[in-house]
């Protein structure tokens, strides 16, 4: 306890303010407060271990694939710490000794029955690869030396520089191959280079990806504006029903919703049907809807519809009328009111809606999948289609990796155009 | 050439009904009550309950929970084994899907002679499967076939149906939009054949940059011709709708659009490629799960359960000796022996699924021809 006196005013003789408990009011006042903090913190702790351990970590976890390669070490050993010494630029295979190793490792690994993993981790580098491993199999375990001249009577593959260049160059723990393919660029022995023009195909899609988003999301605001206008200045009665019929689709299944889109845009579908039946085109001359662009962006913009209109919406309602009715009491016209007075108190709304709505296109896969045709897809679709069919996960990380960069990026530059304080949910 | 004798073997006597014959099933020691099986849904999901786990829960009490995720088994399976817990006991897979799975070590080697049923003459199991073994960890169920479907009433075509597979890409004979999977797999092939690489070279010629190159310079013919399907649905829904006069797809699907919907569709059976199905056991199972599915698998893979999984739809059995034992459709009663892809007359041209070959070049023909699809 202090042993200084306080007065009435909690005031000690020294000049600091203390507690009835005579610690110093500012030291009690930061204890309370942390207190506080703790509890809030202790409050949040398991929605904070729930969000850390089933997202942030899977997440992380996912993108480290597209650099980790441990596989070839832990499968080949003794082959990779006999491989530094062999220069893969000398065009002579690699000695005896090498061999000797691989031989070792390759019965081990077949033993453990890991070594058709390695010919699929070293097929993506080099095609081919993961058929020479299952073929070599039982017959490399059961190999007397020389090894050389036995593994390369087993299959001629053997006897390629190339084969043991790939080797070599996939021995580091960590590889940079994933990213390298993710932007159509590869190494080969002539170092970085491009893929030839007819293989190139991310870069490609990732541009794509981006253009039908900013397309998509410029049409959900043309479209979405006037409604929210008239959500938000219809009287409660209408309004609520209209917005009943903007959250109508909202509760449908995302698969009936787009397969309704692919009856009325397809050739014989009913938009077509009514078109030829009033005369504005013949049978003939039916329009193309679907299947490509056109498809995904209208299929797209209808069903991303909803995340535009309410965030709109919201900001609207809080807009008082009698700004614009001040506004053309003082002269403005119908135009002028809107633009300079109306306009700018829905930009926030604007901010949001866009923002939602990109972000969500940017990622979506299932209807461009079914309504894209091959003009019509996403980026999204070659990494559901490397996650579930190729099982290349560490390309399928790199391309999901790229594309959380790209979105982060567009958000910085998008934070510094429109300012991210001036983006208003509700 | 030793599996077209045997397919042949197999389809000699389609038409011959067996008799049932009726089995004790031995005892299952130590076994789980229950097992998780991964199929593919629809209507080769029910033709499998009713031919194999219906009778078998009747006998044995087992319960059985399906899964309709087998076309996304590798990849689930893959995660499953990396976080160590494995709730599959038996999964349903393409002969692709098969080694590629053996390969990664997800599934287990099976000794088919050890766990499954012998043939009724006393044939081993190995023997009576023959061609269809396609992998240490593979217990085969069924042929199929990926072929095309064509609509019977395309006025342009002036009465001109199409007999051959090259007619696919004969777009001034037979004009209007056409179905093609997106992928490459097997069109690359039938654009070689059309171009006319012979059958014997088909993979020589594709090793190559120039062989790629020239079956998608066969396929840009018809490019603007062409919708890409994703799905086996796709082409029976494009075929129903007109929206496209002809595509392909896997055989059962048109059989159902054939024979169950009545649509005005035929089938052109010229160059199919036939592909295996069959039963994976995943790596890592405990022991009374494990024993379960191996007392199931011994009864659902024998003779008879093989050749009851052909009333419900117009797969072929893998096994040489469920071949006589095929008779009518359950519910059609139409003879199911002519719907077959190893029916001799629809087998005068095929190819058989090059898995090894495509193991290896899949994931760089894949991007090429994607890049190829894409400009």
């Amino acid at each position: 306890m202090s042993s200084t006196t306080t007065d009435q005013f909690g005031a000690s003789d020294d000049g600091i303010m203390r507690a009835a408990d005579g610690t110093p009011l500012k030291r009690s006042l930061a204890r309370a407060l942390r207190r506080e903090k703790l509890r809030s913190f202790m409050l949040i702790l398991p929605l904070l271990a729930f969000i850390t351990l089933t997202f942030l970590l899977p997440i992380a976890d996912m993108l480290f694939r597209s650099v980790e390669n441990g596989i070839v070490q832990e499968t080949i050993p003794r082959t990779v710490v006999a491989l530094q010494d062999w220069d893969a630029s000398s065009g002579e295979l690699p000695s005896e000794e090498v061999f000797a190793a691989f031989q070792q490792d390759f019965a081990e690994a077949f033993k453990n029955k890991t070594h058709t993993r390695l010919g699929l981790r070293l097929n993506y580098d080099e095609p081919g690869m993961s058929g020479l491993f299952r073929k070599s199999g039982r017959k490399a375990t059961n190999l007397e030396p020389p090894y050389r001249e036995g593994f390369i009577d087993i299959d001629e593959d053997w006897g390629k520089l190339e084969t043991w260049r790939v080797i070599k160059r996939a021995s580091p723990p960590l590889t940079d191959g994933y990213f390298l393919a993710a932007v159509d660029a590869e190494r080969t022995t002539d170092g970085l280079q491009m893929k030839p023009e007819k293989e190139r195909i991310y870069l490609y899609l990732f541009w794509r990806t981006m253009f039908l988003s900013i397309v998509i999301t410029g049409s959900c605001l043309l479209l979405g504006y006037p409604i929210a206008y008239l959500l938000a200045n219809l009287t409660v009665r209408t309004s609520n029903l209209l917005m009943i019929l903007v959250l109508l689709p909202f509760w449908t299944s995302l698969l009936v919703r787009t397969s309704a889109w692919k009856v009325l845009l397809q050739q014989q579908g009913v938009i077509n049907d009514f078109l030829v039946w009033i005369g504005v085109i013949d049978d003939a001359g039916r329009l193309i809807m679907i299947n490509n662009q056109t498809g995904t962006i209208i299929a797209m913009t209808h069903i991303l519809l909803p995340f535009m209109i309410l965030p709109l919406f919201s900001v609207m309602k809080t807009i008082s009328p009698s700004y614009v009715r001040a506004a053309k009491s003082l002269g403005a016209n119908d135009w002028t009111a809107f633009w300079r007075v109306y306009f700018p108190q829905t930009v926030p709304g604007i901010g949001a809606g866009a923002i939602l709505v990109f972000i969500l296109a940017i990622g979506y896969y299932i209807t461009p999948e079914l309504v894209g045709g091959t003009s019509g897809i996403f980026i999204s679709n070659r990494i559901a289609y490397h996650i579930s069919t190729s099982l290349n996960w560490g390309l399928a990380a790199a391309l999901g990796t790229i594309l959380l960069g790209l979105v982060l990026l567009l958000f910085y530059v998008y934070d510094k155009i429109v300012g991210i304080d001036n983006v208003k949910l509700g | 050439m030793k599996l077209r004798l045997m397919l042949l073997a197999a389809t000699a006597s389609f038409a011959t009904t067996g008799a049932a014959f009726t089995q004790e099933l031995p005892a299952c020691e130590n076994c789980a009550d229950e097992i998780t099986v991964v199929s593919w849904g629809g209507a080769y999901q029910a033709s499998q309950v009713k031919a194999y786990s219906d009778p078998y829960s009747e006998m044995t009490g087992t319960k059985f929970v399906y899964d309709e995720s087998s076309n996304e088994a590798v990849a689930k399976l893959r995660a499953m084994n990396e976080a160590g817990n494995i709730t599959w006991d038996l999964v349903d897979a393409e002969g692709p899907d098969a080694v590629r799975l053996c390969d990664e070590g997800l599934a287990m080697e099976v000794d088919v002679d050890e766990i499954l049923a012998e043939a009724p003459d006393g044939t081993p199991a190995s023997e009576d499967f023959g061609e269809s073994l396609i992998s240490p960890c593979f217990i085969p169920q069924i042929v199929f076939s990926t072929t095309f479907g064509y609509r019977t009433n395309v006025d342009e075509w002036n009465g001109a149906t199409p007999t051959s597979l090259c007619d696919i890409f004969d777009t001034e004979k037979f004009p209007g939009k056409r179905a093609l999977e997106k992928r490459p797999k097997k069109n690359l092939e039938w654009a070689l054949i059309c171009d006319g690489v012979a059958k014997a070279d088909l993979y020589d010629v594709m090793e190559t940059d120039e062989g790629i190159d020239q079956a998608l310079a066969k396929l840009d013919t018809i490019k603007d011709d062409v919708i890409w399907w994703s799905a086996g649905a796709d082409t029976p829904q494009l075929l129903a709708d007109g929206e496209i006069v002809m595509g392909s797809t896997y055989n059962g699907r048109l059989f159902s659009v054939i024979a169950e919907q009545n649509q005005p569709v035929a089938m052109l059976w010229d160059y199919q490629v036939f592909d295996f199905d069959g039963w994976i056991i995943p790596t890592g199972l405990p022991e009374d799960r494990l024993n379960r599915v191996k007392h199931f698998l011994h009864f659902a893979t024998d003779t008879q359960r093989l050749a009851d999984q052909a009333k419900y739809i117009s797969y072929g059995p893998a096994r040489a000796s469920s071949a006589p034992l095929v008779g009518k459709h359950a519910e059609l009663g139409i003879e199911m022996g002519p719907h077959m892809p190893t029916d001799p007359d629809n087998m005068k041209n095929f190819i058989v699924n090059n898995i090894d070959w495509w193991s290896s070049y899949q994931d760089d023909v894949d991007a090429k021809f994607q890049a190829w699809l894409a400009r």
